[in-house]
């Protein structure tokens, strides 16, 4: 396993007006690995990820202490910019969520706000794209036509293809699988294990199971506290705090 | 004790009476228009200029100056009242000046059109010095109609679902390729709705064409935006008030024809409207 730390959390607060959502957090994410945040509703895993690409900015009234690090650069520095991060830390959402625009234009969408306009480029970005999300054998007929055609499923892959084309360096999952079936499920997780040979990922789910089949690292939240992060293998078969413990065997959340 | 079934049904009774009290005047004024007016309907009636002192001849200067007015009107409005929705709804924050600003537009929706009227005779045709014109009679008519305009978009552009937004700001995306890419092209239909409304609205309206731009009687079509011009409702006005015996007929069928105008507008709304929700599925 890769060694190499591509995300780091340190010293995390943030506040939504006077409510504290994430106390002192700190957390370090490994390149080309999957690390899963497990916890119950509320204990602030998706406030957690949404910092990482700075999606918490679009929300007013709300104020971070501490800092994250990509490839330690502060992304939250006066230089930085919140619309280069994105591009390099992308984001797949809890619903599905495609444009009302066709398959084809889905996916070249981050292609073009990010200016590149070289027709025969966005074509073979959108195909190998498709491709990796495994999900152009199924489309490869009909890729003009509209997006909200598929299942939700597909739809849900067309978004980590629309993600993949503006080749990020780390994605996050927000709880992707929440509104999915247990076969389309399967397939998501199948692609994110093959996906982290290329991509670094980080993935929030109310899910034990799918964290334990998935992920290499994982991180109990509570209460906006980090609670335990461990190899996933450790936290699950030997869990350092009895609070763990007691979620992972079920006992509340 | 009380019966609550009788109770429901005198309920009932009052709430459907009250809906048809509504919708009997909308029925009559349909009735009593169509069958005073079409008789008198043809093809010289809409496409001649009045003869003998407007009592014989057809309406087509005021028809025709209707329709430059209403497209100068939504020619000025449309743009300003977007851009301004634009801000309000997505730049604008929430702070003494914006909600000074959502205010005026509220309260400019409730100003009487007359009111309208002498504003546009004061700013436009004396201020600006641009006389008793198309061009003076479309800018007042056009700030009539903006707040219709920015209430309608600023709707339109609220109703788009904040996951687009997310997911185009996921992407790279800055916030103006957002609103200009995903906002906006799935705001268009609302917008348009509000906006033919609002023609609609231009179109009916004399008080504010009155000192402006119409004139009592015109043979001739107008040849710049600095002339006057005729207009339906005004002529309307003109033929049932200040002109002795004109035939009931002409002064129906004018009434038509506006009614006509305004409800071919309204309908475009609703069938753009029906398309858009039709197509929405999110």
């Amino acid at each position: 396993m890769d060694e190499v730390v591509k995300m780091k959390a340190e010293n995390v607060n943030f506040f939504y007006g006077k409510t504290q959502a994430l106390k002192d957090i700190s957390l370090d994410i490994h390149a080309h690995s999957v690390t899963a945040i497990i916890g119950p509703s509320g204990c602030g895993k998706s406030t957690f990820i949404r910092l990482l690409n700075r999606m918490n900015d679009l929300i007013p009234h709300t104020q971070l202490i501490g800092r994250v690090y990509l490839d330690c650069q502060d992304v939250f520095s006066h230089a930085a910019d919140p619309v280069e991060l994105r591009r390099r830390v992308g984001m797949v959402f809890q619903k599905p969520n495609p444009f009302p625009k066709s398959i084809f234009e889905n996916i070249a969408y981050g292609l073009h706000v990010n200016n590149i306009k070289d027709k025969d480029f966005v074509e073979t970005r959108v195909i190998e794209s498709l491709k990796k999300a495994a999900l152009w054998e199924e489309v490869r007929h009909r890729l003009h036509e509209s997006a909200l055609k598929l299942s939700g499923g597909q739809q849900q892959r067309l978004c980590i293809a629309r993600c993949l084309a503006v080749s990020p360096e780390v994605i996050l999952f927000d709880e992707p699988c929440a509104s999915l079936d247990p076969i389309s499920t399967a397939k998501i997780e199948e692609l994110i294990l093959e996906l982290k040979k290329e991509y670094t990922i980080v993935i929030v789910t109310h899910n034990m199971q799918q964290a334990a089949r998935v992920a290499d690292y994982t991180a109990f939240f509570l209460l906006g506290e980090l609670i335990e992060f461990n190899k996933t293998q450790e936290l699950f078969t030997a869990p350092k705090d009895k609070k763990t413990e007691a979620y992972i065997t079920g006992r509340f959340g | 004790m009380r019966n609550p079934q009788r109770t429901e049904k005198i309920a009932f009774f009052f709430l459907f009476l009250a809906t048809l009290v509504i919708a009997l005047p909308v029925g009559l004024v349909v009735i009593i228009i169509i069958s005073k007016g079409l008789p008198a309907i043809n093809w010289q009636f809409l496409s001649d200029i009045p003869r003998q002192g407007m009592r014989s001849g057809g309406i087509f200067p005021a028809i025709m100056g209707t329709v430059y007015l209403v497209t100068g009107a939504i020619i000025f409005a449309l743009p300003i009242g977007l851009l301004a929705a634009v801000y309000l709804s997505e730049y604008a924050k929430d702070n003494l000046l914006t909600r000074v600003i959502k205010l005026a537009i509220v309260n400019l929706a409730g100003v009487p059109s007359v009111v309208y009227g002498l504003f546009g005779l004061a700013l436009f045709v004396v201020f600006f010095k641009f006389g008793a014109s198309i061009l003076s009679g479309s800018l007042t008519l056009g700030i009539m109609i903006l707040p219709i305009i920015i209430t309608a978009s600023r709707e339109a552009l609220e109703s788009v679902p904040y996951s687009f937004r997310e997911v185009s700001y996921s992407l790279g995306a800055s916030k103006w390729q957002t609103i200009r890419h995903i906002v906006l092209p799935n705001a268009i239909p609302g917008i348009l709705t509000g906006t033919i409304l609002g023609l609609g609205r231009a179109a009916g309206e004399t008080a504010p064409i009155l000192f402006t731009v119409a004139a009592f009687y015109l043979p001739q079509l107008p040849k710049s935006i600095f002339d006057q011009a005729m207009a339906l409702p005004y002529h309307l006005y003109v033929i049932s008030t200040q002109v002795p015996n004109v035939d009931e007929k002409i002064r129906y069928a004018t009434a038509l024809v506006l009614l006509v105008l305004v409800l071919c507008m309204n309908l475009v709304a609703i069938l753009i409207r029906y398309q858009f929700r039709k197509r929405k599925k999110w």
